[in-house]
């Protein structure tokens, strides 16, 4: 009985970080080019190599799959005309590239160099004329403007101070990580599932704000001590429980006694 | 001094012969009985905090500018109730530690009622005599809940109000009733405004404080009144109570004991944040945030909504029962009608009618502790499937995948629960039948 | 000098201890002394007197930093010391005795002689059934008649309110500024919220969520057709669950492998389907999103065309009798 028990438990404990591992990154295909290859040539070898298989030929997209090089799946929208911006965003978060295009992309370890990414990004930008990669200017922006703006359009999904969150089929990452103009870039694009925002709907100076803000919210006004990751209720029942009680218990056992064997 | 002071106190209130009686009263000593001390100090710490809030906080939605030094709300337009939090929070000396201290002290008192209560559940306290205490703490748990609910609703901001919300919209789904329920509280449709407000304040403030003054005044009356329960040991007995005497024995303890409850409760508003609600910014009817939650102590309802599945019971064009009732309302109420039944169930089922002042270990009752270990489960794992979504954002563990997965667990983890609980309890209680056959085997001579 | 003298014995004097007594009989037992346990005593009350002083300096002086954390860790402390204290006391200090009581039973005389003392003084009443009666009858009524005014809270007999709202044919739709929203201004893949132009916008039945699609992926119900000039559609931004704002929308980059556009709660996740009139997909809500027809009218601009779907907010027990009023 008690051996079962035993397996039990062990199989449970090695369940859980099974169900939560990544499969295993590709890694991506470097290529070699003469010195003085002009940046949109070496980007189109680089694009051969390692997007061609999804995005089909010059970008042209692929709209139902079908099987690739390697066992991978050919499936992958247009890149005609999204220009620079989306180029680089979805390559510097290492969104792309993207081993299985049903897997919702997400923020990894970039394997191409900077040179290589510039190369790339040149490659898209040259595909159709597109927005360019956005200049922006946080430390114009207001606090307060981003505050209120970022709780309008932002926190329903990625949570009052960006500590991300869930929409149905889908994660709203946190924005710990992003850089100011990646989430120009994201505002614009609404890359994945997110909306995208157009400087009619968001102006450049709003989104200056936003940007500041989200800066704000990755060291936020924490002068209560221990901020718990910013998540609210659940870690601080979590610390009611492990520290509180935890410690009140223990207090107990020391002030009263235990049963006379 | 002492018999100075003792004899002017007894000439005006003829008290000596109750505090005579009152120091040398039997207090059976054993650190689990401890656990409703904890509860009491720290409404204790509840109460004079909240006091020194009540003179700061205005629970009032009229809008005001903020200029304060926090900038992402700078020239914002702001409830004085908001407001005025904030500034407790971020403006006035010392503000922060005492409100900090009064949302962990609601935490940790909802807890500490929590333990006790399956303390006295899985030792069989609750039985005759003691069933009023029982009713009485069960009474005082509903009010705790309803009371730390108010509490920081009435903050006005953004996650708090979406609470609100929540709880107009399981009021309303009451049926037959429901829409005329919530009217009365609310003053008409949500948000309800300045009414609402001051109704939540009144409430937490002064009506639900003096009913659980009041519920625990008579509490403790009727524990120090029949005496504690023990348990079985080598003094004890039915009608003899073995422990330590109130003083010297007892005082220290209990005082001591109370003193940490301060201490924990101080730490812990000093150095842990909790409820940074600057952060969250107002509440507007139009706004919400993702990762919404109530505090701990409401998360098996949270649970229990998210859980239900989409469908609204209706005959023709009369909507009898709406979704959120049956998550929001017919959950707890059964658990509330199980917990205050179950000592009539218990004797009814039993048949055993008699006083019992000497406490089951929870083997010594298998049906007892395993049923009661399948409900508290049934309830424990609603209550995880309300954090769900922060699960899905740290592990990776599909929402909807964890939505049926929990549909189907909440019912077969407790049956499990059951039948394994039962088979501990016969197997430590057969255990200890053979560990005396031994002892007695091995004292006899060999030749 | 004299009277510091004089204080100074009277002090000591009375600090003299009294002899023991080993032949008076004791209530509480001796015990063993412990200077050591003393000392720890006196040692933690003086941390605490140490920690306790500080809170007052720490709260004084404005240029010490994290004040909530020191603070908090000093009066923590203070306590804390205080407490360890009394628990050596409580081990080490006072005799650890252990006494018999005894368990209270019922007390079936004095029980009798309660039913007894009643019963007795009944004795000059003829008809005691119905005077009981009578005075419960009379104390109902008076408990009623005290509980009456509650019903000043608020509508209880009348819930009609519950289906208005401020919308109607011709109201324009404004942004959080009070602009009007220009149907050109309203782009795919993105979501604005709308409010009724001069209208209480804390109500229920205010916020819109305003979104386009192609007017080729609408598959809207009977009658609801041209409820969506454009492709424009409009719900209202509360959920028909529980009543929180639906602040997520959903929107495909690449429609082969992601999901269609959808409205989704972020208290419990109900998820609304935009291009079919706001059908549940997933999530407890019971009832579709409520949809408002619109209307551009000869400027440009969006106006109701008349009021939602179906009543807003939370369901009822008559949330399906009648339509919204406006």
């Amino acid at each position: 009985m008690r051996r079962v028990l035993a397996g039990l438990f062990v199989a449970g404990l090695l369940l859980v970080p099974a169900a939560a591992a990544d499969p295993p990154s590709p890694g991506v295909t470097h290529v070699e080019v003469p010195p003085g290859t002009a940046a949109v040539d070496w980007g189109t070898q680089l694009f051969g190599a390692n997007c061609v298989t999804c995005h089909g030929p010059h970008g042209k997209g692929i709209f139902s799959p079908v099987r690739g090089a390697g066992d991978q799946t050919g499936l992958g929208p247009s890149l005609s005309g999204v220009g620079a911006r989306a180029a680089d965003f979805y390559l510097r978060t290492g969104y792309m590239p993207l081993d299985d295009p049903h897997n919702q992309p997400h923020r990894s370890r970039v394997l191409f160099s900077d040179r290589e990414l510039a190369a790339l990004v040149a490659y898209v930008a040259s595909l159709q004329p597109g927005p360019p990669v956005p200049m922006p200017h946080p430390e114009r922006g207001k606090l307060a403007e981003g505050q209120e703006q970022f709780t309008e359009h932002c926190a329903g999904c990625h949570q009052i101070v960006a500590a991300g969150g869930y929409v149905t089929n889908a994660v709203a990452p946190p924005l710990d990580k992003a850089t100011p103009v990646e989430i120009a870039e994201a505002v614009r694009i609404g890359p994945y599932l997110m909306p995208r925002f157009s400087d009619e709907h968001v102006s450049d100076a709003q989104l200056d704000s936003i940007i500041r803000y989200v800066t704000y919210a990755k060291h936020p006004d924490d002068r209560g001590g221990w901020a718990l990751g910013h998540l609210g209720p659940v870690p601080e029942g979590l610390v009611t429980w492990f520290i509180g009680i935890a410690l009140l218990v223990a207090t107990c056992t020391v002030v009263g006694r235990r049963l006379h064997s | 001094m002492i018999r100075r002071t003792v004899r002017f106190l007894d000439e005006r209130t003829g008290a000596a012969p109750f505090v005579r009686k009152a120091l040398r009263y039997v207090f059976p000593d054993h650190w689990s009985f401890l656990l409703g001390e904890v509860a009491l100090y720290s409404f204790a710490i509840l109460v004079a905090t909240g006091i020194y809030l009540t003179l700061f906080f205005k629970p009032s939605l009229t809008p005001v500018h903020y200029h304060g030094d926090y900038l992402p709300l700078r020239g914002r337009e702001l409830s004085e109730a908001y407001q005025s939090t904030v500034d407790i929070s971020l403006r006035v000396k010392a503000g922060l530690l005492i409100r900090q201290t009064h949302h962990w002290a609601a935490d940790v008192f909802v807890a500490a009622i929590v333990i006790h209560l399956l303390r006295i559940f899985f030792t069989g306290a609750f039985r005759k005599p003691r069933d009023l205490t029982y009713y009485l703490g069960l009474l005082m748990l509903i009010f705790a809940l309803l009371e730390g609910y108010l509490g920081y609703s009435l903050v006005d901001d953004l996650l708090s109000g979406m609470g609100l919300a929540i709880g107009y919209s399981v009021a309303m789904s009451l049926p037959f009733v429901g829409a005329n329920v919530a009217q009365l509280l609310w003053n008409g449709p949500f948000p309800g405004g300045h009414d609402f407000e001051s109704r939540m304040y009144m409430a937490h403030v002064l009506l639900l404080p003096i009913l659980i003054a009041m519920l625990l005044a008579l509490h403790l009356t009727l524990v120090a009144s029949r005496h504690h329960t023990q348990f079985v040991e080598e003094r004890t007995t039915e009608k003899k109570v073995v422990g330590i005497p109130t003083f010297p024995g007892y005082a220290p303890r209990t005082l001591g004991l109370g003193f940490a409850v301060a201490a924990v409760l101080f730490l812990m508003g000093g150095l842990i944040q909790i409820n940074p609600i600057w952060q969250w910014g107002p509440y507007h009817v139009s706004q919400a945030t993702n990762g919404a939650q109530p505090d701990w102590y409401l998360g098996w309802l949270i649970g229990a909504l998210r859980l239900v599945p989409s469908f609204d019971v209706t005959i023709g064009h009369y909507t009898l029962v709406p979704n959120p009732f049956w998550g929001g309302a017919g959950f707890p109420m059964l658990v509330f009608l199980v917990l205050f039944l179950w000592p009539w169930l218990e004797r009814r089922v039993t048949g055993d009618q008699a006083f019992h002042n000497l406490l089951d270990r929870p083997r010594d009752a298998p049906w007892r502790t395993a049923i009661g270990v399948a409900f508290f489960t049934w309830i424990f794992i609603v209550f995880l499937a309300g954090a769900a979504d922060r699960i899905f954002v740290m592990f990776g563990l599909s929402y909807e995948g964890q939505v049926w997965a929990f549909r189907v667990l909440v019912w077969v983890l407790p049956v499990a629960a059951l039948v394994l609980t039962k088979r501990i309890c016969d197997e430590l209680l057969r255990g200890e039948v053979v560990e005396a056959r031994r002892k007695l085997v091995e004292a006899e001579p060999v030749a | 000098m004299r009277w510091l003298i004089a204080l100074v014995v009277l002090v000591l004097g009375r600090l003299r201890r009294r002899p023991r007594l080993d032949s008076e009989e004791r209530i509480v037992p001796p015990g063993t002394r412990d200077r050591h346990a003393e000392n720890v005593v006196l040692g933690l009350f003086g941390c605490a007197t140490l920690c306790g002083g500080a809170v007052p300096a720490i709260y004084a002086f404005d240029s010490i930093p994290n004040q909530t954390q020191f603070l908090g860790l000093a009066l923590g402390l203070a306590f804390a010391f205080v407490s360890a204290a009394c628990i050596v006391i409580s081990k080490r200090l006072v005799v650890t005795e252990e006494i018999e009581g005894e368990y209270g039973l019922s007390h079936p005389d004095e029980q009798e002689d309660v039913k007894r003392i009643v019963d007795e003084s009944g004795d000059r009443l003829t008809r005691k059934r119905l005077l009981v009666l009578a005075g419960a009858g009379a104390g109902t009524a008076l408990g009623a008649a005290l509980i009456t005014p509650v019903a000043s809270l608020g509508p209880v007999l009348d819930v009609s309110s519950l289906y208005r709202t401020p919308w109607r044919r011709g109201v324009r739709l404004v942004d959080e500024g009070g602009r009007a929203f220009l149907a050109d201004d309203i782009e795919e893949d993105t979501f604005y919220t709308a409010y009724p132009e001069h209208a209480d916008r804390e109500q229920m039945g205010a916020p819109l969520v305003v979104v386009r699609l192609k007017p080729e992926q609408l598959q809207l119900p009977d009658g609801r057709r041209h409820w969506a000039p454009d492709g424009i559609l409009a719900y209202s931004k509360i959920c028909t669950h529980a009543g929180c704002a639906i602040a997520l929308y959903r929107k495909p980059t690449f429609t082969p492998v992601e999901p269609k556009p959808a409205l989704v709660c972020p208290c419990h996740y109900s998820t609304f389907d935009v291009a079919n009139g706001g059908d549940v997909l997933f999530g407890p809500a019971g009832r579709p999103l409520p949809q408002l027809p619109l209307t551009i009218d000869s400027s440009g601009e969006l106006r109701a065309a008349g009021n939602f779907s179906g009543p807003v907010g939370p369901s009822w027990w008559g949330v399906r009798r009648h339509g919204p009023r406006s």
